[in-house]
């Protein structure tokens, strides 16, 4: 008899293989009504060249994609266990905590430098704008879901409306609207952040107290239909929003102060560096958020409610004030968004965006701030890739098969996302324990 | 100290209470018996604001709990354990017991410490997540997170159930204790004999009504309870 653990890795193994082998034909040669199979042999004869490294059969391709994609999870898997180890036996001590400490900061500083220099080292302009467009502006709705979805527990699937509603104050404030702005005047992006976080967090407080009594799947459906109705107001309020043709007319951002002036949008780099300021803001104010009372309240709501409810937290309230706080970012980075591209309209603002960012968040580990940051930037990098740049043989309309590919394969190896929360990663490694020991016990029974 | 007074409770069609009233008095154990679907745990339900009572009142300390919201409760002086303990499964020990102290302001480590000195084997958890503790070591839990809100009168919902009798004799101790402590306790048990041996008084429930109330020593000798909860022929 197998032990379990071999079984588990062997049934892991051929999941990913089956997996591997559907967006192979999937995304491979198409066959014809004449020769239906066609799409299948040539997938076995034709040769493809992996950027120009080496010419090879597509099937070949593919299944040394599922070994490396099989080795580098079970590897890593392995080593996280044993990093937990290490780490167990070094809180024990104080001096190692306070070194673990220098360590997790000048891991954020050396992060946080890389991220200043940046620009400079990506240089291909496609790539800036993406660094703005695809990926700053993502994480920002991504560390945004994330208080939703990870630290309270509360799955939204219209989040795509609070970001809408931050592009179209923007749009607002600076007069592209066919709505007047505020007192007719027509003011700089600047004076739209705090007005679009505003209302996106009242917005969040509006679809919040209602429907935050509800539960689970109720809850997706309701938050489903407001993305729904935003996009529907955007499109049809012809006389506010200017309909499904939006506006062009926002204004870049500009600074006069004194004497300096400075104009935005003379390339995307200026904008790198304003998201990335507003990135780090969000940073420390969410993670400060998550060890705050209110953090705490949201944990227990997400384990248990009735319990929750037992020792004294309103459930109700602190929903809301989750998704009061999730929808700031959002409006924030439709403020950046609008400013940035001139444009707001309506084909932006869609369920597929939603659960984009969901993905993220999933992706990256829900809950973890590290995660879903990072959850961003190899996502979104990877889709701008596939649609820029796409290797020999890779079409970029097969995106969404190769995201969704991705999407199973961490379902089966890391299902906690990339870097799960410190709680997460404990509930799985407390699981391995278990599960490993248990194989031992076998094993042991066996010989 | 708690009045309840003639209180009804449907659901829907179905009338679960009857107008039922009782009273617990200060520092007393007083302990709710019936079997499954007597009504226990609907009163308890209404006592902890998850079910408001369609007419009839409810009285803590002279104030009016009939609309209080659930959790409101805690605040006011009230804690529940609930029904099959619910324990934050990936909160430590620790952190459920802080999170029992969530409605108090300050620190309030040493209240844990006093947690732990009543329940020993919780300190030797304190870094276990709730949900690799065993069933009487959760309900020990649910017992200590529910007095760190320092409440008055502490509501256990069926604290016995699906522990071994050992460990039933030894949650029945520490009940013992959070008396002698001055915290008055509503007990909802199925475990007659032994609740009745540790409380003051005792109803006796039976299809949403109340059908009987003594002290706790003449229930333990009444033919009907003798017969019908301590499986005695008569």
């Amino acid at each position: 008899m197998r032990s379990p653990v071999a079984a588990t890795q062997i049934r892991r193994f051929l999941a990913l293989l089956a997996l591997m082998a559907v967006v192979e034909l999937i995304t491979g040669p198409p066959g014809s009504a004449e020769e239906p199979t066609i799409g299948i042999t040539r997938s076995f004869s034709e040769p493809t060249s992996f950027f120009g490294l080496f010419v090879t059969p597509r099937f070949v391709l593919f299944f040394a994609f599922t070994v490396i994609i099989y080795l580098v999870a079970s590897l890593w898997r392995s080593q996280s266990t044993s990093i937990v180890a290490i780490w167990n036996t070094t809180t024990a001590q104080p001096r190692a905590f306070t070194q673990r400490r220098a360590v997790r900061l000048s891991t954020r500083g050396g992060l946080l430098v890389i991220a200043i220099v940046l620009p400079l080292i990506v240089t291909d302009p496609f790539w800036q704008s993406s660094l703005v467009e695809q990926i700053a502006v993502y994480i920002l709705l991504a560390l945004g879901l994330n208080v939703v979805t990870g630290f309270a527990g509360l799955l939204d699937l219209g989040y795509v409306a609070f970001y809408a509603i931050g592009a179209y104050a923007t749009a607002w404030v600076t007069g592209a609207l066919p709505l007047a702005p505020p007192f007719g005047i027509h003011m700089d992006p600047f004076f739209a952040i705090p007005i679009a976080i505003v209302l996106a967090m009242v917005a969040g407080v509006i679809l919040g107290a209602p429907t935050l009594r509800l539960r689970g799947d109720y809850l997706a459906i309701v938050t489903l239909g407001f993305g729904e109705i935003i996009a529907l107001f955007a499109n049809n309020l012809n006389t506010i929003t200017g309909g499904a043709t939006g506006t062009n007319e926002i204004p870049h951002f500009t600074f006069h102060v004194g004497p300096v002036n400075y104009r935005w949008g003379l390339g995307p780099v200026p904008y790198y560096y304003l998201a990335l300021g507003f990135v780090v803001i969000f940073i420390v104010a969410f993670s400060l958020l998550e060890h705050s009372r209110v953090g705490r309240a949201w944990t227990a709501i997400r384990e248990d409610e009735v319990a929750a409810e037992s020792v004294g937290i309103n459930p109700l309230k602190y929903k809301v004030m989750a998704f009061a706080i999730g929808a700031a970012s959002a409006g924030f980075a439709g403020v950046m968004t609008a400013a940035q591209t001139n444009f707001v309209s309506p084909a932006t603002f869609t369920l597929v965006f939603s659960i984009n960012i969901l993905v993220l968040v999933i992706f990256g580990g829900m809950g973890s701030i590290a995660g879903v940051i990072l959850g961003a930037v190899l996502v979104q990098t990877f889709q701008m890739f596939i649609i820029h740049t796409p290797p020999a043989g890779f079409q970029p309309q097969d995106l969404y098969i190769y995201l969704g590919a991705i999407l199973v394969a961490m379902m089966i190896f890391r299902p906690a996302g990339l870097l799960p929360s410190r709680r997460r990663r404990r509930e799985l490694t407390m699981a391995e324990v278990g599960k490993s020991t248990a194989g031992e016990i076998l094993i042991g029974e066996q010989s | 100290m708690l009045q309840v007074t003639d209180t009804i409770v449907r659901y829907g069609a179905i009338t679960a209470l009857h107008g039922i009233s009782f009273n617990v008095e200060k520092g007393e154990i007083v302990t709710l018996l019936g079997a499954n679907g007597a009504g226990k745990s609907t009163t308890l339900r209404m006592l902890s604001g998850l079910h408001a009572p369609e007419s009839g009142t409810i009285s803590f300390e002279g104030k009016d709990l009939t609309q209080v919201r659930a959790h409101e409760f805690t605040r006011l002086g009230i804690s529940h354990v609930p029904e099959g303990r619910r324990i934050f499964p990936q909160m430590t020990v620790e952190e459920n017991l802080e999170m029992g102290g969530f409605v108090r302001k300050g620190s309030f480590d040493d209240d844990v410490d006093q947690i732990y000195s009543s329940f020993p084997i919780l300190r030797d958890r304190r870094k276990q997540l709730g949900s690799n503790l065993s069933g009487g070591e959760q309900q020990m839990l649910a017992i200590g997170r529910a007095l760190m809100s320092k409440p008055r009168l502490i509501l256990l919902d069926e604290p016995s159930m699906g522990l071994a009798p050992k460990i039933i004799q030894q949650i029945f101790e520490i009940i013992g204790e959070i008396r002698e402590q001055g915290t008055t306790v509503l007990l909802v048990e199925q475990n007659a004999a032994q609740a009745l041996r540790l409380a003051d008084r005792g109803y006796v429930m039976e299809n949403g009504r109340i059908v009987l109330s003594d002290t706790a020593e003449n229930l333990l000798h009444d033919e009907r309870v003798r017969a019908v909860y301590l499986g005695e022929g008569v």
